[in-house]
């Protein structure tokens, strides 16, 4: 049976939440005993995440909620975001492919996405990205006390 | 902490001083400051982000479009940053080969004079 998770938050896709999922997942972390200097990863990589999930959600379900859940368990802060956006086709870009972008003259419009999960795959721990035919997932975690529970 | 947005002229240069959080939510305020300004014909900027306190990739994709633009008029868009948290994010993303990072805002202006 799969753990309960510590925090779960889901909110309505819109910009304006991300910054609160942001705040929670950093208080939580704290709490978890995430060490200080990794606490601006955390906030980061959930931003990303998050801000992922709301676009994803805009365009293909916008009545439905992003969900979070947070975890704190053997020594390691886990989260996972999850979205029922159908699945984004993003991909991974790498720092060189960025710079490359920037140079041609039309641009890219994937340009922003490959920015935010180039950030989480820089800032997270250990990232593992799951996509199925109803969504995607972005599980990160980071080394943690384990005080929080 | 919301996001707040200045500038004025120094030296012929528009100098946007940027305060707070620059994420999802607010970045679009920032890119119609940046449309603005090329509008009005400022082809030379400075964003000086001494004062930002959180940069996602929807601030960097605004920051990138504001490039885009003023170099579609031969002009630049040069950054002010000292601080090692927001540093880091254009380092990950590879942006510190785009964009001339400055330490200071007369240190910004007096190198795009030299470039001149």
């Amino acid at each position: 049976m799969p753990q309960m998770a510590t925090v779960e938050v889901s909110f309505t896709p819109l910009p304006a939440h991300v910054r609160t999922a942001r705040l929670v997942a950093t208080a939580v972390a704290r709490r978890s005993g995430v060490d200080e200097a990794l606490l601006d990863e955390v906030r980061l990589a959930v931003g990303e995440a998050c801000s992922r999930a709301v676009e994803a959600h805009r365009l293909h379900c916008p009545a439905e909620p992003v969900r979070i859940a947070l975890t704190d368990s053997a020594g390691r802060f886990e989260v996972e975001v999850t979205d029922t956006g159908g699945g984004g086709g993003d991909r991974v870009v790498t720092a060189d492919g960025i710079a490359a972008a920037v140079a041609e003259p039309g641009g890219s419009p994937r340009l922003e996405h490959g920015l935010g999960l180039a950030m989480i795959a820089g800032l997270a721990d250990d990232v593992q990205i799951s996509e199925s035919p109803g969504g995607v997932s972005i599980r990160m975690s980071w080394p943690a006390a384990g005080l929080g529970r | 902490m919301d996001l707040k947005l200045d500038h004025h002229t120094k030296d012929g240069i528009e100098v946007v001083d940027v305060e707070g959080e620059i994420d999802v939510y607010t970045a679009p305020r920032l890119r119609e400051l940046l449309i603005e300004l090329v509008n009005s014909g400022f082809y030379q900027l400075v964003v000086n982000m001494e004062k930002v306190e959180f940069l996602d990739s929807t601030g960097l994709g605004v920051l990138v479009g504001g490039l885009k633009r003023v170099r579609a008029h031969d002009g630049s868009l040069d950054l002010v940053c000292t601080q090692e948290r927001i540093l880091k994010i254009f380092r990950i993303t590879g942006l510190t080969k785009v964009f001339g990072i400055h330490d200071t805002v007369d240190e910004a202006i007096t190198a795009r004079k030299a470039e001149k």
